[in-house]
């Protein structure tokens, strides 16, 4: 019984045992799959919230917006995702560019407002998120904050705003100001960007320094500051944030996508998770929990300490049109990335 | 050996140091070599030329314009000054660090010098990454460059300690008793007759370093301190394999080729040993008195509370304001279940990978064996990160079935550590007599089975401890399984890394615990390794 080949197959099948056990973390055929680059905590709500009305299983891959645009668009065909979902839209129009995104049912379109999905329906809004400058009320006083976005090239501002070049947030960002003022004029911006702004990872970590004082203010997402805020308040206690409204392209309000992938092959759960995503369960989630993040079902109400999205005056951008390629290129050229 | 923070190598450096040389094994005469050995050990060879391959491929594929245009900007140049100015201010600073203290605890009259080794070694039980979350956590404003050379010294110190150490203990005192005959004074000793004596310490332990902090992602990435590794990491991030991150892996390839070879050519062949017969006396420590023992004193304490202080002190704070809730998260059981998985798999694969090549070694050395361990050497000193990439790369585009599967990343680990492996398990199939081996053949058993049965058998103690290498590194390895991951994968690394991304600190605190616990067991080890090699 004990001859060492007899020990050797056993281990062999103990450790195959051991995997075996752990097979629902491999994709399997009840459940989907979803590539997420939506923030861990608002997904992991949504998953567990769908999971328990419907008793359908969600594998989650984690990753950033334009890894997994990227990614899906080099599986292609033989993707194993089902859903995607992403914090900004540049990468949900990559892949809905590479045709491998198939039409979401009429039902699901219809719980959005038209404002925040793009005509053709092959991807829908999930949820909003609003460009702000965070800066140190110690530092900064109201006459000296940017008027705009553009203003941060500029030579005083040099060594005293931060950002997160590497994120899809500040990508999606760059991407609008592509749209709205051209190549050349972006480039420029960026290349300003370069030698003004200190690069952090991650637009916590960004509050994190201007509410040390480490820095003077940084461009983010609104939302880092009220999910801090509605938490111990440690990271954000110093700082305030400031819209620039107006249209400006530091007003930008982004849109977070979902889609389902054209290769999966459970399209009917997979339509099923998005139809609930942007419904009252879903939407609520973002209400009621502290994601902090904008609701954009059809009259669905985001979380009541938010400035209205109504009243953020944002540029009107396609979300359709933006670009993250030509946006990570040109932020390459800038020697950002 | 280096993945981006995995703390374990320094087991691989003490083996080089007090191992120079295996002892030859007696061949057969007249029987060829088991072909299957032969192929396989091949195999894995051939595996491990893979990312190297791949690099090539992608630079011709990608074309020289395109890989002008990515690589000579000035955001490379940037990247190249960070990274050596980062390896030339640490090193000369962990080979100060790493040998005032190994002479201190191996030759002075400081007051308990077994604990202050000990505590010497203990920075290796804490990955790098945690280091840098403890300090961040402490300090906000903590970034740049002199963050970054700080906490590489305390992170990377012990590996010059180690072989130091080792050497100082197996020095013979009579050669520094002629030098004191001669009328040398106690300094010019020093550094005319014990320093020389330190250098393959210094040379071998020194790269191990330089090779860590090219690796390394997550202990600079918190700081804020951007080197080849963080910025093929914002490249996969956004674009995730494109061309401009496959040739930062390219540079970052070479300037490990660099080192390698660098290394290599200034190592030298002097001899160490001790020339005629007898043994070499106890050597008798060397009394501080007052004025040196309290300064050095001060030096090990200051030491002890920057390498373990801080972070058992932040560890402690964030555990302790995390109460009881910050352990039912209901991710990190799994996160504890899916590590141990995979280092056990890593790790038995790993073995059993290193097994027909450290045979070979010691039962056949060749020309063409040695020229397969130098392959492997080679690729497991490439970063984490590069091994990943072109993985990822070459799953995606050439072998499908495999790509994002547990074998994949199984397979990425194996590249990335086989060496730690093939070390322990040479030293014990070199301690097997071969003797037996071949009398079992001669009673009938085939080759396979006589290794299986005899060899291997006598080997266990060494295939134990190159897994329980393994298994470590593969515990705290971050970069390459964020790109290789299976989907729903979580690691209590990858876990750890998730909560700091959202700055959740008091979260990402019992991932930390529960790595630097996992090490704990092989850092012991390493520590008694390096006193019995040195005979005591």
């Amino acid at each position: 019984m004990s001859s060492p080949s007899s020990r050797f197959a056993k281990i062999t099948l103990l450790l195959a045992s051991l995997f075996a056990g752990s097979a629902h973390a491999a994709p399997s055929a009840e459940g989907i799959v979803v590539y997420n680059a939506q923030h861990e905590s608002l997904t992991k709500s949504w998953v567990e919230g769908f999971t328990k009305e419907t008793g359908i299983k969600v594998t989650v891959r984690n990753g950033s917006d334009s890894e997994m645009g990227n990614q899906i668009v080099q599986e292609g065909a033989s993707s194993p995702a089902d859903v995607f979902l992403t914090e900004n839209s540049p990468a949900m129009v990559l892949v809905d560019n590479a045709k491998l995104l198939a039409p979401l049912a009429p039902a699901t379109l219809a719980q959005v407002d038209p404002a925040y999905r793009p005509a053709q329906g092959k991807w829908v809004g999930i949820a909003a998120r609003s460009t702000v400058f965070v800066y140190n009320k110690n530092r900064l006083n109201q006459k000296e904050l940017p008027k705009s976005l553009l203003d941060l090239a500029k030579p005083e501002w040099k060594g005293r705003w931060a950002a997160a070049p590497a994120g899809a947030d500040f990508q999606a960002i760059v991407s609008a100001l592509l749209e709205q003022k051209g190549e050349a004029a972006t480039l420029a911006w960026l290349k300003a960007m370069k030698t003004n702004a200190l690069p952090y990872k991650g637009n916590s970590v960004v509050m994190k320094a201007v509410n040390a004082s480490q820095i003077d203010g940084g461009v983010i997402y609104h939302y880092y500051y009220f999910g801090d805020q509605s938490k111990t308040g440690e990271n954000s206690k110093n700082t305030a944030l400031h819209y620039f409204k107006q249209q400006d392209p530091g007003a930008f309000v982004s849109l977070s996508g979902g889609g389902v992938l054209a290769s999966s092959k459970h399209k009917e759960e997979a339509q099923a998770f998005l139809k609930w995503v942007t419904g009252k369960g879903g939407q609520d989630i973002l209400r009621t929990e502290n994601s902090f993040e904008y609701a954009v079902g059809l009259g669905a109400q985001s979380n009541p300490k938010l400035v209205p999205l109504k009243n953020l005056d944002a540029p009107k951008i396609d979300a359709s049109r933006l670009n993250s390629r030509k946006t990570v290129e040109l932020m390459t050229q800038a020697g950002l990335l | 050996m280096p993945s981006s923070s995995s703390s374990t190598s320094a087991a691989t450096a003490v083996a080089d140091v007090t191992h120079p040389a295996t002892t030859p094994g007696l061949q057969l005469p007249g029987r060829r070599l088991p072909l299957w050995l032969s192929g396989s050990s091949l195999l894995v060879s051939l595996l491990a030329l893979l990312p190297l391959a791949f690099i090539i491929v992608i630079s011709i594929q990608t074309g020289w314009e395109t890989v002008a245009r990515l690589v000579f900007r000035p955001r490379v140049g940037e990247l190249l000054f960070n990274t050596s100015l980062l390896v030339v201010l640490t090193l000369p600073l962990c080979v100060a660090l790493g040998i005032a203290m190994a002479w201190l605890t191996e030759r002075s009259d400081l007051p308990a010098r077994r604990v202050w080794s000990a505590l010497a070694i203990a920075p290796l039980a804490v990955p790098a990454f945690v280091h840098s979350y403890a300090w961040i956590s402490l300090l906000p404003a903590f970034n740049g460059l002199a963050a970054a050379v700080l906490l590489s010294v305390i992170a990377y110190f012990p590996f010059i300690y180690l072989p130091a150490a080792a050497a100082l203990r197996r020095m013979d005192p009579a050669l520094e008793d002629s030098a004191a005959a001669l009328g040398l004074a106690p300094w010019a000793r020093f550094r005319r007759v014990t320093l020389p004596q330190l250098r393959l310490a210094i040379w071998g332990g020194g790269l191990l370093v330089s090779l860590h902090l090219l690796a390394e992602y997550g202990l600079y990435a918190m700081i804020r301190f951007d080197t080849f590794t963080t910025a093929i990491f914002d490249q996969f991030q956004s674009s995730f394999n494109g061309p401009a991150a496959n040739m930062l892996a390219g540079v970052l390839a070479l300037c490990c080729l660099l080192l390698l070879s660098a290394e290599a050519a200034t190592r030298g062949n002097a001899r160490y040993a001790r020339v005629g017969s007898g043994s070499a006396r106890q050597t008798v420590p060397t009394r501080l008195g007052w004025r040196w023992g309290l300064p050095a004193l001060l030096l090990c304490l200051a030491t002890a509370a920057l390498t373990l202080g801080v972070p058992l002190l932040t560890l402690g704070h964030w555990l302790w304001s995390g109460g009881r809730e910050a352990w039912q998260n209901d991710a990190l059981w799994p996160a504890l279940r899916q590590t141990l998985l995979f280092g056990a798999a890593g790790a038995l694969l790993t073995v059993l990978a290193a097994i027909p090549l450290a045979w070979l070694s010691v039962r056949a050395p060749s020309r063409l064996q040695r020229l397969q361990e130098g392959c492997n050497y080679i690729t497991s000193s490439l970063p984490g990160i590069v091994t990943a990439l072109a993985l990822v790369t070459i799953t995606i585009n050439f072998a499908r079935p495999l790509y994002q599967t547990v074998l994949t990343i199984l397979l990425a680990y194996l590249l990335m550590f086989l060496p730690r492996a093939l070390i322990s398990l040479r030293a014990g199939i070199a301690q097997a007599p071969a003797e037996l081996e071949y009398a079992a053949r001669s009673l009938g058993c085939t080759p396979g089975k006589a290794l299986w049965r005899v060899t291997l058998r006598l080997a266990a103690p060494g295939a134990a401890a190159g897994m329980a290498m393994v298994f470590l590194a593969i515990s705290n390895e971050l970069t390459a399984t964020l790109l290789l991951a299976p989907n729903g994968t979580r690691t209590l690394a990858t876990g750890f890394w998730a909560m700091t991304s959202e700055i959740d600190y008091i979260a990402a605190a019992p991932y930390a615990l529960l790595m630097v616990l996992l090490s704990l067991p092989l850092t012991w080890l390493l520590h008694h390794h390096s006193k019995r090699t040195a005979g005591r």
